[in-house]
């Protein structure tokens, strides 16, 4: 074998490799977002995904490979659900202010998203491990994966069904919202917390800095409701 | 740093095996997160230890995707027979339930007398 060879053979077996490389992609992707003034289309994680999967592709290496280095990363994931904890306590008071518009808006979103898009998927003859993968996408990842999981789905298509549908959610909202002339940013950011998670409650931020309090309120219980909903909402479309 | 993530790992690992020992829908990290608010209403000495912890790694969640993600590499044949059934699901829902989630939210607020300005 060559050096080169010897080098390589080496580093397609250790986690080193793979796990560097998600991070640098991860650099590149947000700056290429922050390059693009932070617009939705230029999602970071998008940009990410597309270089390791052709980074993938152009040396041969399966997924299976890539996720023993990228694992370390991945794992972070449940602490991360943990600590979503931290804001959703500190808004509690705003929480409590307005708690009935939360709760009522948080079940009318919250079941409208799993039960519309397993509606249409299953219309368009999505089969039913398909829809246990769709059914929590309007979850926060952490909690999609885990969701699809126990439901017997695909959870890495749910991963990127996920993160799809925060991108969807990101690019529309506000030229949608203000169309429809509604102005109270609390109900503008909870419903695009509720049904865009993490991804549409950075674009509330930018937007907002209410919508971005109210977005994150709606990513959390959203959280917990598509927990309990999306199982049930599955089973009518079993 | 290390009591922090000890505290964490601890309401994660709690929250797993109470959802594997009364099999609930919840997954592990939902309800350790559940706990947590709990814990930092109780306990607030708790919410000074764990905070910085806890931003940093908020900060970075987008990072945390890209793993899952790039499992798309394997799910591609699935992605091209059904495409078209995806697409249109997560663009109407999407859609669909920011529409009804903010009228909801904005015809209950007037219901109620909840005040955008409290």
């Amino acid at each position: 074998m060559t050096d080169a060879a010897l080098i390589w053979s080496y580093l397609a077996s250790k986690p080193l490799l793979w796990l560097a490389a998600t991070l640098i992609a991860y650099w590149a992707g947000d700056r290429l977002y922050r390059l693009a003034r932070c617009n939705p289309i230029a999602n970071p994680v998008m940009i990410a995904v597309v270089l390791l999967a052709v980074l993938l592709w152009l040396t041969g290496t399966n997924y299976e490979s890539y996720f023993d280095g990228a694992q370390f990363v991945h794992f972070m994931l449940g602490p991360a659900t943990v600590c979503l904890a931290v804001p959703l306590q500190a808004n509690l008071a705003k929480i409590r202010k307005a708690l009935v518009p939360i709760a009522v808006a948080l079940v009318a979103g919250s079941f409208t998203a799993v039960f519309s898009a397993l509606a249409i998927a299953w219309a368009l003859g999505a089969d039913t491990g398909l829809l246990a993968t769709l059914a929590p996408k309007s979850a926060t990842a952490p909690v999609a994966i885990g969701i699809s999981e126990s439901l017997g789905g695909a959870p890495t298509l749910t991963a990127v069904l996920v993160l799809l549908t925060g991108m969807i959610g990101a690019i529309f909202v506000t030229p949608m919202l203000n169309a429809i002339g509604l102005t109270d940013w609390r109900a503008r950011g909870f419903a695009t917390g509720v049904a865009a998670h993490g991804i549409g409650t950075a674009r509330a931020f930018q937007v907002n800095d209410t919508a971005g309090v109210f977005a994150s309120i709606g990513m959390g219980l959203n959280a917990v409701l598509t927990a309990f909903l999306a199982p049930l909402v599955l089973q009518l479309f079993l | 740093m290390v009591p922090a993530l000890s505290i964490i790992l601890i309401f994660q690992l709690v929250g797993e095996v109470i959802s594997r020992a009364l099999h609930l829908p919840l997954p592990g990290p939902v309800l350790g997160m559940v706990g947590l608010v709990v814990a930092l209403q109780v306990i607030p000495p708790l919410g000074a230890i764990i905070r910085p912890a806890a931003q940093g790694l908020l900060a970075n969640l987008a990072l945390l995707f890209v793993p899952a993600g790039v499992g798309v590499v394997a799910h591609l044949p699935t992605i091209a027979a059904h495409g078209l059934a995806l697409a249109v699901s997560l663009v109407v829902s999407t859609l669909l339930a920011i529409t009804v989630g903010a009228l909801t939210f904005t015809w209950v607020a007037r219901l109620v007398g909840s005040n955008p300005d409290d």
